[in-house]
Order: C-alpha cells, then sequence, then structure tokens
C-alpha cells in the first residue's frame, strides 16, 4: 500500500512491557489508541499512549529515546518480536506509524539480553557496550600534533569500507535479536574499522583480543552465524566484519605478542 | 555598569594565541593529578576536554544524561567540519577562514577568539584522522572536501553525512581510553541540577542520578560545562528531546553572566511540521543546496503537485535575489527569504509552510548515481518520514530551530563570571556571534575541548591556594535541599495540564514572536505571556510518578521551568538589541528590501546580562567588540 491510499488515521491495541526494577517481575499493559495519525512517528504515538496513561492516573511508560533521527543509538524496543520494528535499516524511532494497519495489535518489549540488564520498562542498561570499547576501541593516540591528515593516505574503497563499519550507532539491536545475545557485531564493527585503517595497526592485535575478552567476560554469547544482528541493524553493517574480526582474532592468538 | 574582562589579547591576530599561550601559567605534569575536573556533558566540547585533560594528569570527573557517553547530541550533525587546509588550492587560508567566520556572524563575535578558532581548525583534521575518524576521501586516497554553506572555497571535511557521528565516536573512542586507564571517571544517566560557589568559586555540581532518583555531589577544582545549546525552548527543534539549558540556567541564576540569548539559528533546510502531535523536527543537512534548488510556485497557492509545476512558473527565489550566492547563501538568510515567500502565499503542501528543495536538474546534469554517492542517506531519511520519493519529487523544506549562538558569557581563557566555571561548545556565546556558518559548531566544540581548555584551564587552578573543599560542606547541602525542594514541589502541584501540553504552547510562542521576525510589540507580548505560563506552570502542571526511580516526565518538567525563566529573558534580550543582525531580525530594523539593518554605532556588544530574580529585568553589561581586522560592512551575498 502506498502512502497515498493509506488512511489517514488508524486505531490500534497496545500491549507496552511494564517492569519496576531489574529483579520485579514484569507484564504486558493494554493501552488502546482509537485515533493515531499514520503520519506520527512510532515514537509519538508512545507519547499519545504515555499521555492517555497519565491522564488516567497510571504512571507513564519508560523508554530511552533521544535524537529521533536515528542517529545517537539511544531508542531501542522490540516491536511485535522484531528489534527495531518491522522495517530494514531503520531505528524505532524513524519507524512511523503508516507501516501498521487499522486495528493493528502491537507488543512492546525491551532489548532483552543477559547483557543488557533492565532498569525500568522499556529501558535496558547497555553499559557493557561502552567496557567493550573500553577494552581497545580506540587508536592509542593523545591529543596533540598529529602528522598531517593527508600524510596518510587511504585508498578510497578501503576507507569507505571502514566507514560502513564505522557507522554504528551501538543501538545493542544486534545483541537483541541474536539467539545467543551475542555482541559480535557490535564489537565487529569497531575492530574491523579500526583494522582496515593504518592509524589502527600498532594495536591490532591487542585490540581483537581485548575487546573479544571483554565480550566474553560481559555475559554477552557467542557467534554461531545466525544473522540476525545483520537483519536487525540499522544501519544495515554487513556480518562480513564479524568474519574480519575473527581472522584479526586467530591472527593475533597465533602470534607472539610483540607481533601482534 | 561593570567593566568585563575579556582578557583578549593585543597585538598581531596571527600571534594572539601562541602569546597568550606562553603568558599562561602551567601546572607541572606530577601535580596534575591532585585537581579535579568535573565536567558535565560528553558532546564534542564534554569528550574532547575530558579526555585531553585525562590524557595530561587531571583526575576527570565526566557526566552525561544518556545511557551512554556516545549519544550526546553532536552526533546528530551531519553536514562537516571547517578547516583551512586548503587541499582544493582553491584560495582558502586561516585569514580567509577567520575573515568569512567574523563576516557571516554579522560582526557579533570577537575577532581574538574567532582567529583562534579557525588557527586550530587545521589540528583538528589531523587529531581526528589520528584517531580513526574516516573522514570522505579522493579516489588517490587523500581527504575530500566540500563546499557548504556560504563558503565560496571548498574547506568542509565531511565522512558522509555522519561527520557529527564520526568525531563525536573519535573522542568518545578517546574518552573511553581514559576512562579505562582510572584518569576519567564516567557517570552516565547523571544529570546536573546545580553548581555549588564556595569562596566565590566553582567548586562543585550537585547532580541527580536519573536511574534511582538519588541526589549526588561533587566537589573540585574547577567546573566544565559542555551542555549544548538550549533550542529546545521553542519546543519543536532539531536538538535531541533531552537537550536543555537547565545547568546553563542554574549557573547564570548561581552569577555567570548570559549573553546574547536572543540570538538564535534558525536553519533553512527541516522537513516541515505535519500535524500537532510532532515532537521534533528532523534536518536535511545543508548540503543539499549545494546541488538541490530552492524555489515556489510563482503564483499562490498552486494546487498542482510541486513536480508538475512547469518551469516558467517556478520562482528560483534565493537565485534570483541573491545572484552571487545563489541558494548557497548564509543560514538567516535563507530561512528568512523562506518565511517571506511563505508568509507571502507562495507556499507550498497541506500548511502552506513549505518551499521546494529540488534536485531535478542536479539528477539530470549528473546521474542519479553521482546524487546517490553524496545524498543517499538524506534522501532515504525524507523518504523514510515523509513517505515522498526525493529522486522523483522535490524536497519540502521549512526552517526550524537548530542552534544558539547565545550562551554563557565567557573571556578569552573560556571561563565564565564565576572564576573556575568554564564554558566550552554551544553552551557559551563566544564564536559565532549573531550567526553561526555551517560546519562551523563541530570546529568550536572541538577546538575548544582538545586545545583551548587543555591551555587556559591552569589559568585558574595554578598557582592559587585554594582550601580544599569536601561535599559535606554547608554550600553543598544548601544546594542540593533547594534541588531536592524544586522537584518535591513540581510534584505535588498535580494540576490538571501536562508538562507536554505546556511545552508545546511555550514552542508556538516562542516561534511566533521571538522566532525568525520580531517586533517590539510582539516581544513585550511574548514576555508578558511566558510570565503567565510560568504561573500555569507552577499552579496547574501535573507530573505522574515520584522523585525516587527513573521519572522521565519529571525530568522534562524540571528543565521546562527552566526553559520557561530562560524564554522569558530571550525576549527581554531580543527586545532591548534595536537593530537587526545575524539570526535576530527586527523587523522595525530593515531595509527597504527587506534585508536586515545593523546597527553598529549602538549595539557593536555582547549583552551580558546578570542574574537579578525571576521575573526581573536582568542587569546589563556590554562588552564593546573592536573589529581590527574585519572592517564592519553589510553582509552582501546579492
Amino acid at each position: 500500500m502506498s502512502a497515498q491510499d493509506h488512511p489517514e488515521t488508524i486505531r490500534i491495541k497496545l500491549h507496552l512491557w511494564r517492569q519496576e526494577g531489574p529483579d520485579q517481575p514484569g507484564s504486558f499493559q493494554a493501552v488502546e489508541l482509537p485515533d493515531v495519525s499514520t503520519h506520527m512517528s512510532f515514537l509519538e504515538m508512545l507519547d499519545v499512549a504515555n499521555g492517555r496513561i497519565a491522564a488516567e492516573g497510571g504512571e507513564p511508560v519508560c523508554f530511552d529515546h533521544d535524537c529521533r533521527e536515528g542517529i545517537c543509538g539511544m531508542c531501542s524496543l522490540v516491536i511485535n518480536g522484531q528489534v527495531h520494528g518491522p522495517l530494514e535499516e531503520i531505528t524505532t524511532c524513524q519507524l512511523h506509524m503508516r507501516h501498521f494497519a487499522d486495528g493493528a495489535e502491537i507488543y512492546v518489549e525491551p532489548f532483552r539480553a543477559g547483557g543488557f540488564p533492565i532498569v525500568r520498562d522499556l529501558v535496558v542498561d547497555r553499559s557493557g557496550l561502552d567496557r567493550i570499547v573500553m577494552a581497545g576501541g580506540f587508536v592509542s593516540v593523545n591529543t596533540g600534533n598529529p602528522q598531517d591528515a593527508n600524510a596518510l593516505p587511504i585508498a578510497k574503497p578501503k576507507a569507505d569500507l571502514a566507514m560502513d563499519a564505522a557507522a554504528c550507532i551501538g543501538c545493542g539491536g544486534c545483541v537483541a535479536a541474536c539467539p545467543n545475545a551475542s555482541a559480535m557485531l557490535f564489537t565487529a564493527a569497531k575492530v574491523s574499522q579500526l583494522s582496515l585503517l593504518p592509524q589502527g595497526q600498532p594495536e591490532r592485535g591487542s585490540r581483537a583480543l581485548g575487546m573479544v575478552r571483554a565480550m566474553d567476560s560481559l555475559g554477552f554469547g557467542n557467534c554461531t552465524n545466525e544473522y540476525e544482528c545483520m537483519a536487525a541493524c540499522p544501519k544495515g553493517i554487513d556480518v562480513s566484519h564479524i568474519a574480519r574480526m575473527n581472522r584479526e582474532f586467530l591472527r593475533a592468538s597465533f602470534s607472539e605478542p610483540e607481533q601482534a | 555598569m561593570t567593566k568585563l574582562d575579556s582578557k583578549c589579547p593585543s597585538g598581531p591576530i596571527e600571534d594572539r594565541w601562541r602569546q597568550h599561550k606562553f603568558g599562561l601559567p602551567l601546572v607541572n605534569p606530577a601535580n596534575r593529578r591532585k585537581y579535579r575536573v568535573i565536567v558535565v556533558g560528553t558532546g564534542l566540547a564534554g569528550a574532547s576536554a575530558a579526555a585531553s585533560l585525562g590524557e595530561m594528569g587531571y583526575e576527570v570527573v565526566n557526566l552525561c544524561i544518556q545511557d551512554s557517553p556516545r549519544r550526546a547530541h553532536s552526533i546528530a550533525a551531519q553536514g562537516g567540519i571547517n578547516a583551512a587546509k586548503n587541499y582544493p588550492n582553491d584560495g582558502d587560508s586561516i585569514y580567509r577562514l577567520f575573515y568569512d567566520t567574523v563576516k557571516g556572524g554579522d560582526f557579533r563575535a570577537r575577532e581574538s577568539n574567532v582567529y583562534r578558532l579557525a588557527e586550530v581548525a587545521n589540528n583538528i583534521i589531523d587529531q581526528a584522522t589520528a584517531q580513526g575518524v574516516p573522514f570522505a576521501r579522493e579516489y588517490g586516497g587523500l581527504l575530500a572536501n566540500r563546499s557548504f554553506g556560504g563558503a565560496q572555497v571548498q574547506r568542509t571535511f565531511y565522512a558522509r553525512g555522519q561527520t557529527g557521528q564520526q568525531l563525536l565516536l573519535g573522542a568518545y573512542s578517546a574518552l573511553m581510553r581514559q576512562v579505562a586507564a582510572g584518569s576519567v571517571r564516567m557517570l552516565p544517566r547523571r544529570e546536573m541540577v546545580d553548581l555549588a560557589v564556595i569562596d566565590g568559586q566553582a567548586r562543585g555540581v550537585v547532580v541527580r542520578n536519573l536511574v534511582t532518583g538519588g541526589y549526588e555531589r561533587y566537589a573540585g577544582d574547577a567546573v566544565l560545562l559542555c551542555t549544548g545549546g538550549y533550542g529546545n525552548v521553542f519546543y519543536l527543534s532539531t536538538n535531541a528531546k533531552a537537550s536543555n539549558a537547565s545547568a546553563a540556567w542554574r549557573c547564570h541564576r548561581r552569577g555567570a553572566y548570559f549573553a546574547n540569548p536572543c540570538f538564535t539559528q534558525i536553519h533553512p533546510t527541516c522537513i516541515p511540521v505535519s500535524g500537532d502531535y510532532q515532537s521534533k523536527l528532523t534536518l536535511m543537512s545543508e548540503s543539499l543546496r549545494n546541488d538541490g534548488r530552492v524555489w515556489v510556485p510563482k503564483a499562490k497557492g498552486e494546487a498542482r503537485r510541486p513536480a508538475e509545476v512547469p518551469e516558467e512558473e517556478r520562482d528560483y527565489y534565493l537565485e534570483r535575489r541573491y545572484p552571487a550566492f545563489g541558494n548557497l547563501v548564509p543560514r538567516d538568510v535563507a530561512s528568512r527569504a523562506a518565511k517571506v515567500v511563505c508568509d507571502e502565499g507562495y507556499g507550498i503542501g497541506g500548511t502552506g509552510q513549505a518551499v521546494c528543495l529540488d534536485f531535478r536538474d542536479a539528477i539530470e546534469r549528473d546521474g542519479k548515481a553521482v546524487i546517490e554517492a553524496k545524498y543517499g542517506n538524506l534522501f532515504q531519511m525524507y523518504e523514510m518520514i515523509t513517505g515522498e520519493d526525493p529522486y522523483r519529487v522535490p524536497m519540502k523544506i521549512y526552517p526550524a530551530v537548530h542552534y544558539t549562538m547565545g550562551g554563557l558569557w565567557v573571556d578569552y581563557n573560556l571561563e565564565s563570571t564565576i572564576p573556575g566555571l568554564f564554558v566550552l561548545g554551544e553552551a557559551n556565546f563566544s564564536d559565532h556571534g549573531a550567526n553561526r556558518l555551517g560546519a562551523s559548531a563541530l570546529m568550536q566544540g572541538l577546538a575548544d575541548g582538545y586545545f583551548v581548555i587543555p591551555a587556559t584551564l591552569p589559568s585558574h587552578i595554578a598557582g592559587r591556594s585554594r582550601e580544599p573543599v569536601t561535599t559535606d560542606h554547608e554550600v553543598f547541602e544548601e544546594v542540593e535541599k533547594e534541588a531536592r525542594e524544586r522537584n518535591s514541589r513540581i510534584l505535588a502541584i498535580q494540576g490538571s495540564r501536562s508538562a507536554e501540553e505546556i511545552h508545546r504552547e511555550l514552542g508556538l510562542l516562542m516561534w511566533d514572536k521571538v522566532g525568525m521576525g520580531r517586533n517590539a510589540a510582539g516581544l513585550e507580548q511574548a514576555a508578558r505571556d511566558v510570565a503567565a505560563l510560568r504561573e500555569t506552570f507552577w499552579n496547574d502542571v501535573r507530573v505522574p510518578g515520584g522523585n525516587d526511580h527513573l521519572n522521565p516526565g519529571l525530568e522534562h518538567a524540571a528543565r521546562l521551568a527552566d526553559f520557561l525563566e530562560l524564554a522569558e529573558f530571550m525576549a527581554v534580550d531580543a527586545l532591548h538589541r534595536e537593530e537587526s543582525c545575524g539570526g535576530h531580525f527586527r523587523e522595525e530594523h530593515q531595509t527597504p528590501e527587506g534585508e536586515a539593518k545593523r546597527d553598529d554605532e549602538n549595539f557593536k556588544y555582547a549583552a551580558a546580562w546578570e542574574f537579578q530574580g525571576v521575573g526581573q529585568r536582568p542587569m546589563l553589561h556590554e562588552e564593546q567588540l573592536s573589529f581590527e581586522y574585519v572592517e564592519p560592512s553589510t553582509r552582501s551575498y546579492k
């Protein structure tokens, strides 16, 4: 159905996951919205739902969001079982209600993963991803006077491939979509970006080893080639970056430390 | 009236920063760990400052309101970052970048600051590249440049349409390296609710832990405010939902002067408002104006769809009015021109509040593949939001609030009028004058954080004896008590209006009267209306939930309470500034052709205001600006 012949408003029934804290039991709260404009974004629809909940004396549902333009990585949500909703390569905040049918029932759940404890309702703790970056997701260069940027030519195809990986917004959708709750795609995106660039070479081995080990220690699972991560990724990050990370990890594992 | 000391150096402009740095004291590397610096915010300014100071050996405490420092709103900047590398050999120089920025700011910025900004910009590109930021490259492997918003040289570096993201992730990676090294303590999901001023110096902050609702205190030797701008006072803006003015406003209430609050930037290319549920506006990078042509139908109330309007019935009004710059005129000029044609009835779309940005000719000239390579992700974003395909039909765009040039007053060292309180990036007022040029915000945030504050921080902390302060000091007690009571009071009102509703009302009022066109009667009315709305808030707001757990509604209401004070103050500043300059257009002060009429005789100063109480007129302090290098002239883009 094209945007033109879609109705202006639809009736929906929401089932919102409510949970007061990480150790409390949770359950779904049903909210009916009779006239949702199809031009609304999904989060604007949740704003309206929250207005209704508050008007009836309830406490609004907590959900993470900030930029509402698909780049900060703050929004999350599993919508009818799909991470970031039914469309490919977008975040929840970019999903619009024109993609839902009149009368739709919509189940809204948090990102569920061992590495992402629930904070409240639909909000989860994704600080594990920051800890993976702390284990080597950087080039060790202090602020100062590095060489001229053009002293380091990088072939365009390689720079473009590095940029493809660098586009990761750190939302954690890959973790939530993976049956093993693995953070391989997230971790690989950074390992791959920096291993493709000359700037990343001196720490190439220690980075791959450090980040993969950090991921393992933080309760994220391993990769069994399900490709769910790529399907859910709002930035379309390719699983070939995982293959590159695996090569980097193996290479470093079988090298002498000073050559890693 | 007190004389503000900007501490701007004198002498040849190209030597000023070097000379000034040489004159500043240093802190011995072994002593740096004895100083604790509190950095509020993790955007480009905050993350680059925290990382750089951590590397130098200071003990840094860094907090942010998001769940991760990587999500600060700098991440959303699309277009690029300027630097006068002159790689394209098209006549660029540091001086030209300086000149363009002073002129672009409509002669309301300090020459010394702007020159420093232009000077360190090259270093930013080198630094970011060394961190692995994947800037766009040419086939030979060297960095690519493009021209951007109002510049006639190609000096803008970019990483697809995600330059802010890539620069922020570079600064974030440096920051996380310091967190791992133990030199920076990172505190996410924390909001600064007030400043502790002890013996006249900034000595710490009181913070609300957004997850537990608990209050925390951090004492230190200096506080760096890197909290961005106040565009969300308009409710609808391109800012992220949580972007707010509270930290800056709380500091203003504690004695930091706030400068030029009426200098707000309305960005010309945003996706228009589609309905009253709208929660934010999305920017379409102005890089699109390099290839897109802006037009409206020549007939009022044109009924055909834009793509069906024949060539001879289109008015390419920017090309017509400004033949030299055409579609690339600076943001304030482009925005106002769009408002004028829409106000006259030529606007398109259901609301009449939109103009066309058309790629038909560019696609014919260069082919779809070239346009897709340049703007693919932006076109995709546009289609996702509007359901229309910009390869086939013209984009609909309209101006929206995007950036605020005003902010806390700082001297050349970035220190506010409260000693020990430094303000970096968009939160300060210093470098963009009355209008910011495209690709200059990223430049300023990173200049302040990577290169200015590491040199100027010792001006406050070195060689001064300072009583050690702990968080059980009575000032911390008092400040925390006030903050707790403020939230309790908001929760206790239990009236009939939601904070969302009141904020929307505030936004409409500000957009209408303190937006793109302003006049005395409207501004006086706006100040009265805001004051009345503030009463409504404090008597009739209804905020659900409690103070002792994650409660986004309470966070929003508390920020709105501060916006309701700031908004009135913006109207007061706009009313006092009887001239048109940059983003501030007073309808009484325009040329017969409708261009802005600046008044250098009476208003060639930064207006730094001192807080006198809520609803009280703040006290004005003028910092006179001198222009020794760039002779103030009427900006002409014709």
